[in-house]
Parts: structure tokens; sequence; C-alpha cells
């Protein structure tokens, strides 16, 4: 890694709900550009851990530098973390009060202050990229789970973020609509986004991931390019989830 | 044996309504032997208790005269004239004669603000709307007091009638909607402090009766407030009728923002919007939306309360119909139940309409939202 500053770097994060350690000493750290995958069983704390790197939960020991800031119960620094890191999650969370592109231009205008107007030029480019800018007066119980993730994705561009969070995007949707999500986030990983997902798509991982990182009970168990955490697990944990994940 | 499709079915039509009227009739109201018994006993009903109520309001009736001796008639149903004669007084009280004007604006130009508001395709309703909230009460507190541009001050003592009505009613829908949203917001805050504040006004206002908070407000108030300072009854009652409500609309935002899944609020957050932004854009707008059968339900019962001012010796509309019944000149039978009959026949028209408005705004706005 060259010695610009992380785009995120975790050190030695512990959290804790009441009496319940989810989140064991967990050093990462993200350059600028880098694609990771994290996965692992169900509740093995991977969606706490990227809540916690645009502080939707907070921590209670350790570092989470992003972009140079450090988090902490400054309330300015966290909407300033929160302008520069976009977040997908995996029910969609659209505005269904709210056109798609009101969905998208919402957060420009009372966020980044923009013009109405380019805000809505914006939106309309992104959504033009997620290919479905002629839905744009639609509302979002009117489209499909696919169609609705896109325009989460690009709501998320809308405020031109510097790092991506994906929780689980395509875990809620049927299997003919997952490709179409995929897409558009291998389009944006040849960008160059900084991204971050939580994924079982063991494919997206291989072919994008520059990182895959396994998480067990809170901790990172294994972190290793896709090749060898595909080819050559270390621990045995991690083998027998990848023979769980990839036996179907 | 396989089968393949080769051909693609048509479409086709769907079968023609099975039912005429003599159908509907069938199906509705004599399905079974209980459903018929029941239809019957309800025509038997309705057949004892319209008849006589026509006779009375309409076919009777007496709808000139000057005084009791036109109702005093033998057979006479409800007394019409009475409420001619009377009119006046139901609608502003004992508001100045010559100033009766200024009220004839408030209501018009109120009147006409609603009406546009109405008008969906019209353009920058928007401003409209701020009008109606911002501009409009000062406006009609200018024109209804007086005492700048030259207009006679008119003491709130003299208000009366319809337009007391109005004006608890507004004031109290337009204040205690806001005041409750923040109520909620605040028994669902992180802030202990502020949380307890909120839901012991919430518990102490729900837990007395309007009546009481009246009497506290006109009577009891004054006498803890040191001497020579005494401030307007009418402003004293207004607070009153305002704080109780805004117990009621608070937990009704508080239902609407219970419904509204974590997931909003985090998607809001996760953009960078604040607490303040989230909620005015985010929440409110879905919260509010879906309680509005609630919010007009709770102004319906806020309109017809305004009723109990009579009991601090405030004149309302019903009040001021009551008192003309001791009027010598319209003593007769019936003058009590035709007052009684034309409030309840006024009250059930503003608040119908509002039941009606509040169906039409529900819909329009479920229109873009609703799944295909
Ligand atoms: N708000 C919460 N309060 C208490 N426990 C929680 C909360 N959120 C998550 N957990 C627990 O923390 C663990 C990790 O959850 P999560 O990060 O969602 O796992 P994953 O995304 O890997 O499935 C789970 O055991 C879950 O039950
Ligand atoms: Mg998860």
């Amino acid at each position: 890694m060259n010695n610009e500053p992380a785009a995120i770097q975790i050190t030695g994060l512990n959290k804790w709900y009441g009496d319940f350690q989810v989140l064991k000493h967990i050093d990462l750290s993200v350059g600028r550009g880098e694609r990771i995958v994290i996965c692992g069983p169900s509740g093995s704390g991977k969606s706490t851990l990227i809540r916690c790197i645009n502080r939707l939960e907070d921590h209670q020991q350790g570092k989470i530098i992003v972009n140079g800031i450090e988090l902490n119960n400054d309330l300015r620094r966290i909407d300033e973390v929160r302008a520069e890191v976009g977040m997908v999650f995996q029910s969609f969370n659209l505005f269904p009060h709210l056109t798609i592109l009101e969905n998208c231009t919402l957060a420009p205008i009372w966020v980044r202050k923009l013009p109405r107007a380019q805000a809505r030029k914006e939106a309309m480019a992104y959504l033009e990229r997620v290919q479905i800018a002629d839905q744009a007066d639609k509302y979002p119980g009117q489209l499909s789970g696919g169609q609705q993730q896109r325009v989460a994705i690009a709501r998320a561009l809308c405020m031109h973020p510097k790092i991506m969070l994906f929780d689980e995007p395509t875990s809620s949707l049927d299997p003919e609509m997952i490709k179409e999500v995929l897409d558009v986030m291998i389009g944006l990983a040849g960008e160059g986004m900084t991204m971050l997902c939580v994924t079982h798509e063991m494919g997206f991982a291989r072919t994008v991931a520059d990182r895959v990182v396994f998480m067990d009970e809170g901790q990172i168990m294994e972190e290793n390019v896709p090749e060898e955490f595909f080819n050559r697990p270390q621990h045995p944990r991690t083998r027998e989830f990848l023979s769980q994940i990839l036996s179907h | 044996m396989s089968f393949v499709r080769d051909t693609y079915l048509p479409a086709a039509p769907p079968p023609p309504p099975s039912v005429g009227a003599l159908g509907w009739v069938g199906q509705n109201l004599f399905s079974s032997p209980g459903n018929g018994l029941l239809t019957l006993l309800g025509l038997f009903i309705l057949w004892l208790g319209v008849p006589p109520f026509i006779e009375w309001t309409l076919l009777n009736a007496v709808w000139r005269g000057t005084g009791r001796e036109a109702c005093l008639v033998e057979g006479a149903g409800a007394c019409w004239a009475f409420v001619a004669a009377k009119l006046g007084q139901f609608v502003y009280g004992r508001y100045t004669f010559e100033e009766r004007w200024r009220v004839d604006l408030v209501f018009f130009i109120g009147a006409l603000t609603v009406a546009l508001l109405m008008w969906e395709r019209l353009p920058k309703r928007y401003y409209l709307a701020l009008f109606g909230v911002l501009v409009y009460p000062i406006l009609a507190f200018i024109l209804l007091t007086g005492g700048v541009f030259g207009l006679p001050v008119v003491e709130t003592s003299l208000w009366g009638g319809l337009l007391l009505t109005f004006v608890v009613a507004a004031v109290g829908i337009t204040v205690s909607l806001p005041l409750g949203i923040f109520l909620a917001l605040g028994r669902r805050s992180q802030l202990p402090v502020l949380r307890l504040l909120s839901v012991v006004y919430i518990e102490v206002w729900r837990g007395v009766p309007l009546i009481t908070v009246l009497f506290m407000a006109s009577v009891m108030l004054p006498l803890f407030l040191p001497p020579g300072v005494n401030f307007d009854k009418l402003l004293r009652v207004l607070i009153g009728v305002t704080l109780f409500s805004a117990a009621y609309m608070a937990e009704v935002v508080r239902g609407g923002l219970q419904a509204i899944p974590r997931g909003q609020y985090e998607a809001a957050s996760a953009l960078g919007l604040g607490f303040w932004k989230a909620n005015l854009l985010i929440v409110m707008p879905q919260a509010l939306r879906m309680v509005i059968p609630s919010i007009v339900n709770t102004f319906i019962g806020l309109f017809k309360d305004t009723t109990l001012v009579m009991i601090v010796g405030l004149f309302d509309f019903l009040g001021s119909i009551q008192v003309n019944f001791s009027d010598a000149t319209w003593a007769a039978p019936q003058t009590a139940a035709t007052g009684y009959v034309f409030a309840a026949l006024i009250f059930w028209i503003i608040c119908f309409s509002m039941s009606r408005y509040s169906v039409r705004v529900e819909r329009r706005l479920n229109e873009g939202t609703r799944r295909e």
C-alpha cells in the first residue's frame, strides 16, 4: 500500500450490545479504491461492522478513522463522514412517499445544498447509469425489487460518496434480479470506487474483490485475496463456511 | 405423454357482472332468512321514524312570523321562524352590529382559501397554504379585534355564535397539531428528561376532563395571578383548549411514528440528513399521512367540544342558540327543539365535510404510493 492515508482505518474495535460482545478486536484497513467483500455466517457481526463505519451504530472501544476523520460523539463530524459514505441496504429503504427522482434529489438539495435544477440533472444522469431513468416519476412501490435496489444505489451515488457500503444488497431479491444489481456494482468497482460489500455472491467476490474478509462470532477469522481465499482457505471455519455456501 | 404449448392463449374478456338491481337486492338484502328479517326490521324502523320527522321539520313547520304567535298554532311543527329571526345572533353573537361586515370578510377569505386549496390543479398551492397558516390568522385577528387602521375595537366578550365556535376550533386545531408533533417527538426522544416531560404532559392533560380545564382557565387561573394582572377570558379558554387537544394529537402522531420502519431513519441518516431534516422530510410526511383519519377524528371531536366553552360564560354557536330560548317573544313549545335540531344540522354539515375532505386527501396521497 502507498503512503496515502487509508480510506478506512479500523483498529482494536470492540462493540457490545448490553453484555453481548458483537465485535471483538477488529482491525481492518481499506485503501482508496480498494474493494473488500465481507462474508460469514448470519449473526457474525458483518452488518454491525459496516454500520459502525457510518455510525449508524456507535462503538465502545477502538478507533475508526474514515477519510481522515475519526468517529466519536461529535455530531458535526458524523454528518461530514456520512456525506462521504454511501450506503445500500438489504431492504432498499427507499422513501415510499417520494418519486424515484425525488428520492435521488432530496439529500443533494438539503445536505449538499445543490440548486434544484442541478440536483435533478445529476440524479437523472445516475438513474440513466443504473438504467432506470424511464421510471423517474414513479413511486418506489411501483418498481420491482431489483429496480428499487438500483435506485437505492443511484440515490447513494448522488451524494458523490468516496466510499460505498453495501449490506447484502442482493439477499432479498428474486434470483433473476440479482444480476442486474451486481452488474451495477461491478461497473462501480470498475470506476475505482472504494467499496465494502457484505455479500454471499461468491462469483462477485471472485471477479471484483481485492480482498475477502471472513467473519465469525464477531471476529475476523481470515482475510486474503480471492484467489487464495477460495482455493486455499486456511481456517477450518472458513473451509466449513465455503463448503456450505458453495455446495448449492 | 408430454405436452408442450406452442401458442399463447389470448386474454379472455371478464365474465359479465351477473347482478341487476333485483340481483343486488337479492344478494345483499335477502341472502338468507336472517338477513331478510333484519332488512324488514330496518325498513320498519325507518317507516316509524322518518315520516314523523319529515312532518315535523318540513310539512308542519312554521317558516314565517315575527313572534311566538306564529308558532303557537295547533299541531305546529318546527318553528323555523325563530331561527330566521335570530340567525344574526347565532352567527355573530353580540358582535357590534355595524361591524359585522368584518366577520363576514374573515369568513369569506377563509372559505375562499379553503375552497382554492381543495382545487388540486391550482398552481403554487403551496403559497396559498402558507397564506392560510401564517397570514390569515393575523389578518383575521386584526379584522376581528380592531383597534388599528381606524377599525373600532370589538371586545372579545362580545364575540359569540358561529364566529366564536370557529375561532376556538380553528385556533385549537392549527396550534395543537404542531404542538402535538413536538410532544410526540419528545416522547420518543433519546433524552430522558425530554421524554419524561412529554410523558407527564400528555398523561396529565389526557387524564382531566376538558370541563375542568376550562374552569381552571377561566375561574382559577386569575386567583393565582397577581391582582391587577388579568388577561382576556377568550384567550385563556383558547390556551386551555389548545393545550388539551395537543395531548391527544401527540398520541395520534406517535401512533404514526411507530409505524415508520427503522430503515427509513437509517436511510435518512446514511444520506447525511440530521434529526430535523430527517423528521421534516422523511418521517413526518409518512407518519402524518398514515394517521390522517385519526387526526381528522380528533379535529371533529375538538370542534364539537368547543360547545363546552358555554359553561365558563362564553356563548358559542350552541350557546347563543340556547340563550335565546328564554326570549319571551319566542316562547313556544317547539322553539327549543327547533334550535337544537338547527344546531345539530349545522354541526353535522361541518363535521361531515371535514370527514369527506379527509377521505379525499387520503385517497389522493395514496394514489402514487400504492403498489399496483
Ligand atoms: N440492536 C441490537 N441489539 C442487540 N443485539 C443485536 C442488535 N443488532 C444485532 N444484534 C446481534 O448482534 C449479532 C450480529 O448481528 P449482525 O451484525 O446483524 O450480523 P450479520 O449481519 O453478520 O448477520 C447478532 O447476534 C444479532 O442478534
Ligand atoms: Mg446482516
